[in-house]
């Protein structure tokens, strides 16, 4: 066990936690806001599968990481835009209309790559990174933590940004009585509408943006289907971290280190077989879910269309 | 807050002068007329009442005039010219607020929170300013608004002070009040009663919504009744000011429930001599929820070729009563004897084969499975017993047969008995249910509600059906919302108001008229005069 304690092992888990944990933590926040108002916003990995694609063919062909995550953000809205006409609008089922968009979006995909690449799988140049000075050269978690791309610390601002919001700006209380009781929203004199389908698109632009980071500094490279269900376990993310933005951090790092775990304990040299490690994340999942899911509270009105004057 | 800012675009009208009406207004909903040609005119300075039972249209009317709903014909005036009200935002706008019977406030927030609501997502939510408004509230009104409470921790008396503090804050001209006693005790109605009048004299419109006689009268400049949908009378301010509380109610019964016209065909009812006590309840209860009533310590009694009925006004414990008779709800005390035997602990199941029938008011979502053809939906109850099932294996032809024989002795009107059953009609499946129910040894059956939403013929038959039952030596309980229905048939008649049993009355067929009113007092929570048994 010697090896668990090596410098190397504790800076690729650290590693690893970051990188598998920013596309969970943007897809966290993201459908965070959409439960927040009501919506229980299933189709994500969908909308992250079709910002992952869409966000490394804008970088591909642009030749810019940046423009890439744009296209990313855009890739993540237009499935978004979808589901909040379907499901906002038209009021239909969130569940059945979330399941179709996400296996729509990965069968799409797979097919326009397959039309473009065939079976070759281009690589993007390795991202910049930004190496903030003394801090990256602290030993062991200084390259990790400190060493990473500029959009980590763009992700972690958002996270301040939205516990600010949610907690002092009218914008968390009027999301979270769409969620609660959207017919007092109304009467009240505000938007429900309005306002459900604005969350649905910024869960679209920060699973599409995550789905981005994932395919142009994750990987470097597009597969087909390669999310993963990191979109489902943004969802998990969301319904535990009970409306803090904090909380889905803390979750993501934690989901990010056991998906990580994999690499850092082959880089580490273990010998335990590497189908029990890749099992991990799923396990770890699991035991999050006993442990934690009895205290996840939802919205009362999450899943319900919201039909002005309905009887 | 932009509502504090802004209040709303409307000048305040001057006393008297109509704030808001209605003009020839409908409103259909789905197999209903809720609101049936109605014009109105709410003056500024006067307490304006509007009573009527459930259905009577006046929650439509609430919805169309807080922006939630909008007229399939006639329109909504504001300050005597014609105004389109899409929103609930232009309702607001228009001056007009509502205090709606279920509370409209975030339970999840805290009281300051649901005050701010609506306002722009942008904007920071003005507390000093709150806080100086709500103390002149506190001081004009005696309002108690706790800003840091969270709001599903109050009570409904003060959530609905919470909303009415709301209205206040948005300077309204308007202020809608819909059923807003039944949550209050006497003494909170008393207080609130006192407060419309305050906010009159300040000029504002009030609109009190009520289904009380003695509040109407009390707290009304002007009372205007509905009855189905329809516009009944209207008692004018010099009138209600002249009159007694007596004759203010006798005037109000009148126009509720005045004899309609279909009612002139009443028959005279053959007197049946009663039999053996078939049926007993005694001190029965049940735990009540968040959006039910609790039954609470029925007790009475059905004999053999007798009828009872059971009067109120829908929503005051009747379902319950009928389920928990049933077997279908759990009580939480008091007992059900069915011909000397104590049941309370049996299933439904068991109750049913001792005879125990109940034929429920909803027909579709309870009484039947709409895709199931009408074959099986007659044996729905019997599932796994002989004779249409044997060794565990289901006999169609039994089946068929058993349906064939049901759809000709009930003249149910089907293409056959492979149709499912949610292609036939209501009266249809309501005569298939009653087949059903009265197949096998029956000794007595409860109706809920068995000729709601039927068309007179099938009415007719329902009723004659019923009668027939009761003739046939059986016992029946039929609750129902028409009181018509309920002097028709029944030998007495029990009256439920908020989940008890508040008088039961002989049904003298002699003199219709005073039963008709002393039922109707029942029914409004007003104590009886004489007649009760």
């Amino acid at each position: 066990m010697d090896a668990l304690l090596t410098a190397a092992f504790v800076s690729s888990l650290l590693t690893g936690a970051i990188v598998a944990g920013i596309p969970l933590l943007l897809a966290g926040l993201g459908e965070q806001m959409s439960e927040k108002a009501g919506v229980l916003n299933i189709g994500i990995e969908g909308m992250m599968l079709f910002g992952a694609y869409l966000g490394f063919l804008t970088a591909w062909s642009t030749e810019s990481i940046w423009m890439g995550f744009l296209g990313g953000v855009g890739g993540g809205m237009l499935v978004a835009a979808l589901m909040a006409l379907l499901c906002v609008r038209l009021g239909l089922n969130q569940i059945v209309i979330g399941i179709g968009l996400t296996l729509g979006a990965e069968g799409l995909t797979s097919l326009l790559h397959h039309f473009q690449f065939s079976r070759t799988y281009p690589r993007l140049p390795s991202p910049d990174r930004l190496d903030l000075p003394i801090l990256t050269d602290l030993p062991v978690i200084g390259p990790s933590l400190f060493g990473r791309h500029p959009l980590v610390y763009l992700a972690l601002a958002l996270v301040i940004v939205l516990a600010w919001a949610y907690r002092h700006s009218n914008l968390g209380l009027t999301l979270r009585a769409a969620g609660e009781k959207p017919a007092a929203l109304d009467v009240a004199g505000g938007h429900v509408t309005l306002l459900r389908t604005v969350a649905v698109l910024f869960t679209g632009a920060m699973a599409g943006l995550g789905g981005a980071y994932m395919a142009n500094v994750g990987a470097g490279l597009f597969i087909p289907f390669m999310t993963g269900g990191a979109g489902f376990i943004g969802i998990v993310l969301a319904m535990l971290a009970r409306g803090r933005p904090v909380w889905v951090l803390l979750g993501a790092l934690i989901f990010g280190a056991a998906l990580s775990l994999t690499t850092a304990l082959q880089v580490a040299g273990s010998n335990v077989p590497t189908d029990v490690i890749q099992m991990l994340p799923f396990a770890a999942v699991m035991l999050v879910l006993v442990v934690w899911s009895r205290k996840a509270r939802l919205p009362a009105a999450l899943g319900q269309p919201y039909e002005r004057g309905a009887r | 807050m932009r509502d504090l800012a802004r209040t709303s675009d409307a000048a305040p009208p001057e006393m008297g002068a109509e704030a808001v009406g209605l003009v020839n207004v409908t409103k259909r909903f789905p197999g209903v007329v809720a609101v049936d040609d109605v014009s109105l005119r709410i003056r500024s300075g006067e307490v304006h009442v509007l009573l009527g039972e459930n259905g009577a249209g006046k929650s439509t009317i609430v919805g169309m005039l807080a922006g939630l709903q909008r007229p399939d014909e006639g329109h909504i005036s504001i300050g005597g010219a014609p105004a389109r009200l899409n929103s609930p935002l232009e309702s607001l706008a228009a001056g007009i607020n509502t205090v709606f019977q279920h509370v409209m406030l975030v339970p999840t927030l805290t009281v300051f929170e649901n005050l701010v609501l609506g306002d722009a997502w942008w904007h920071r939510p003005p507390r000093a300013l709150i806080e100086r408004r709500i103390g002149e509230l506190r001081r004009d009104f005696g309002l108690e608004v706790p800003l840091d409470a969270i709001t599903g921790d109050l009570s409904l008396g003060q959530q609905q002070q919470i909303e009415i503090a709301r209205a206040l804050l948005r300077d309204s001209h308007v202020l809608i009040l819909d059923e807003a006693t039944s949550m209050l005790t006497p003494r909170g109605a008393d207080e609130l009663g006192e407060r419309m009048r305050r906010l009159a004299e300040r000029g504002l419109a009030v609109v009190f919504i009520t289904h009380k006689l003695s509040e109407a009268y009390r707290f009304g400049d002007r009372i205007s009744v509905l009855r189905q949908g329809r516009f009944a009378g209207e008692i004018a301010p010099d009138a209600l000011a002249a009159m007694s509380e007596n004759a203010a109610v006798d005037e109000m019964l009148h126009l509720m429930f005045g004899s309609s016209e279909s009612a002139v065909t009443e028959l005279a009812r053959p007197a049946r001599p009663r039999g053996a006590s078939v049926l007993k309840v005694s001190g029965l209860s049940t735990a009540g929820g968040p959006e039910e009533m609790p039954l609470t310590d029925a007790s009475l009694e059905v004999f053999a070729s007798e009828i009872l009925g059971i009067a109120g006004i829908d929503g005051n414990g009747q379902k319950q009563l009928a389920e928990a008779i049933a077997g279908q709800r759990p009580v939480t005390t008091g007992s059900v004897t069915l011909e000397g035997r104590d049941v309370t602990g049996e299933s439904v199941g068991r109750r049913r084969a001792l005879g125990l029938r109940y034929l429920t008011d909803d027909r579709l979502m309870e009484g039947s499975v709409g895709a199931f053809p009408v074959s099986e939906n007659t044996v729905l109850k019997e599932i796994g017993a002989p004779p249409f099932w044997s060794y565990g294996l289901e006999r169609p032809s039994r089946i068929a047969a058993h349906a064939q024989d049901l759809i000709r002795r009930f003249s149910v009107r089907t293409p056959g008995e492979t149709t499912p059953i949610g292609h036939l009609s209501g009266g249809n499946i309501q005569k298939l249910l009653l087949g059903r129910e009265l197949s096998g040894l029956s000794k007595v059956v409860v109706f809920n509600k068995p000729t709601y939403g039927l068309d007179m013929q099938n009415i007719t038959a329902s009723r004659q059906r019923i009668r027939e039952i009761a003739e046939g030596g059986m016992a029946v309980l039929l609750i129902s919302t028409d009181l018509d229905e309920l002097l028709e048939l029944a030998d007495r008649i029990a009256v439920m108001d908020r989940g008890r049993i508040c008088g039961v009355l002989a049904n003298d067929a002699a003199r219709p008229a005073e039963v008709r009113t002393a039922v109707g007092r029942l029914m409004v929570g007003e104590a009886p005069s004489g007649a009760a048994e």
